[in-house]
């Protein structure tokens, strides 16, 4: 088990976005986080990456309980995983190499030729060696996606998480990602968390899913498993209907009544 | 959270001051990793100080030679204009250049700060960092914190330089000042103690200017509204600060 998640709570501004949620990721697969928009996605990895506290319940990584780490461990512990962010976030002052190079130079004292051969092989596999002098600024969506990766894995990470990593690619950057997705899983070994709401695409590679809605695990499984599921909710978003559990309105008043109520001010 | 109770205003307040002084706290031990990183340092001072040079200058030469017309028309009226080169230096040292050069160095470097690393928190730049484990504080806020301190004590000297060689162009080259006597009223009347008011004036200004732009780009909303909001407060707040703690270290020198 990397990820322990247990019955976890937490409230943002006010509004509860997890209220006991339990998950867990596997060493070596690839595990799917699903849900519509506002589930708690991309929350759920700043719990995972100790970003945040949760309010109740324990997050485990690597087998340690985050609550009970100081800052150096938690340092620590990160520098055994990777994340993907969804734009990147590819430090803009400097170019595709020391991008690629930046955690390396800060974490170890590597002589400057091996620092070149790691940061040139990270970028041969995700094929972008020959963009290693551009700035992130010339690359594209989905260029810049690859370098954050090559920057994910430099220091060969035994986790490696990707936040929405298909949103606004078109088709071809999307099919390398997912392959690189995969590639990378089966290559290097490394456990993976994939979170996004591109069912289809997720369908392909993911060995176990999640499907979160309303603050907790609304269903779990292998992707197949999901889309057999009975659950009204389940097949709504794994079908992508419009209207169904998940409203298709925003609550509101009743439409005659407000419109009345417009016509008579 | 609008808050328009009096109350409510004055416990922002306090809870600000709070946070900015944590901040400094958390600044103040980022320094020292961030000396470990001269290169890092001296592209910040690069960034704030000498690309602020211009606008420096310019606006040194400038005043100075309002000072050489203003101090001469003033003391002209006494017979007094030999001590225009006491008027033009003190004024300079004392006051003028660290004012001055705050708030132009809040205006053009403090928003700099502010907004390149608002943009930075607004592209998960700084979130990033922190993933791999590189603490952002000591990577990004504190040596830009540090080259904001160093160069602003180094901006009012030239500051002062600059403005004392403009008051000297308008009161002897085109007043007709006598040089010699310009130039010994100066030496005579300024002694260490001037010079050093305006150092440590400007040295307290360079510290409170890059504190709050690092802390307001630090804490900027990640959006292009908060990003611009950050680099507004950073110029009215610093400009306030800078003309209160003014008056604070004037009547400290006095």
């Amino acid at each position: 088990m990397v990820v322990a998640v247990r019955d976890v709570h937490y409230a943002a501004g006010g509004r509860p976005i997890f209220a006991g949620l339990d998950l867990e990721v596997r060493r070596g697969r690839i595990t799917a986080i699903m849900g519509p928009s506002g589930t708690g996605k991309t929350t759920l990895l700043r719990l995972i990456t100790a970003q945040i506290r949760p309010e109740r319940g324990t997050v485990q990584v690597f087998g340690r309980d985050l609550a009970a780490l100081g800052r150096r461990e938690i340092y620590g512990l990160r520098r055994r995983m990777g994340m993907l962010f969804q734009n990147g976030a590819l430090l803009t002052d400097m170019d595709v190499f020391e991008n690629v190079a930046f955690p390396v130079r800060e974490h170890t004292n590597l002589p400057e030729p091996l620092i070149r051969l790691l940061v040139l092989t990270k970028l041969q596999a995700v094929g972008l060696r020959g963009a290693a002098s551009l700035m992130p600024g010339e690359l594209s969506g989905g260029m810049a996606r690859r370098v954050a990766l090559a920057r994910a894995i430099v220091m060969d990470p035994e986790l490696l998480i990707y936040d929405e990593p298909f949103v606004g690619l078109d088709p071809i950057s999307l099919g390398v990602i997912l392959r690189l997705i995969k590639h990378m899983n089966e290559a290097l070994g490394i456990t993976s968390v994939v979170v996004s709401h591109d069912v289809q695409e997720l369908a392909t590679i993911a060995d176990d899913s999640y499907l979160l809605s309303a603050g907790r695990v609304a269903a779990a499984g292998a992707p197949a498993q999901l889309r057999a599921s009975n659950s009204a909710a389940v097949r709504q978003f794994m079908t992508g209907s419009a209207d169904g559990p998940v409203p298709f309105h925003y609550p509101a008043p009743d439409y005659a009544t407000q419109l009345l109520e417009a016509d008579e001010a | 959270m609008m808050n328009l109770r009096p109350s409510g205003y004055l416990l922002g307040g306090v809870r600000r001051l709070g946070a900015v002084t944590l901040f400094f706290a958390r600044l103040l031990i980022g320094v020292v990793p961030a000396l470990a990183r001269p290169r890092l340092l001296i592209l910040q001072i690069y960034n704030t100080g000498a690309r602020s040079l211009i606008i420096i200058m310019m606006s040194g030469l400038f005043v100075g030679m309002v000072l050489g017309l203003q101090g001469y028309d003033l003391l002209q009226r006494f017979g007094s204009e030999e001590a225009l080169g006491t008027a033009a230096a003190l004024g300079l040292l004392r006051e003028l250049s660290p004012v001055i050069t705050a708030l132009l160095f809040a205006g053009r470097a403090g928003t700099a700060l502010a907004s390149e690393i608002g943009l930075m928190r607004a592209t998960d730049q700084l979130t990033a960092m922190e993933i791999m484990a590189v603490d952002p504080m000591s990577y990004v806020a504190a040596p830009r914190f540090l080259g904001g301190v160093i160069a602003m004590p180094l901006l009012t000297a030239i500051f002062s330089m600059i403005g004392l060689f403009g008051a000297q162009l308008v009161g002897v080259q085109l007043m007709r000042v006598d040089r010699g006597v310009f130039w010994s009223q100066t030496q005579g009347s300024v002694d260490l103690h001037d010079i050093s008011e305006g150092m440590v004036k400007g040295a307290v200004f360079g510290v409170a200017c890059s504190l709050i732009a690092v802390y307001e780009g630090y804490h900027a909303e990640p959006t292009a509204a908060g990003v611009g909001l950050a680099t507004t407060r950073t110029v009215v707040a610093s400009s306030v600060i800078i003309l209160l703690l003014d008056y604070v270290l004037t009547a400290a020198f006095l």
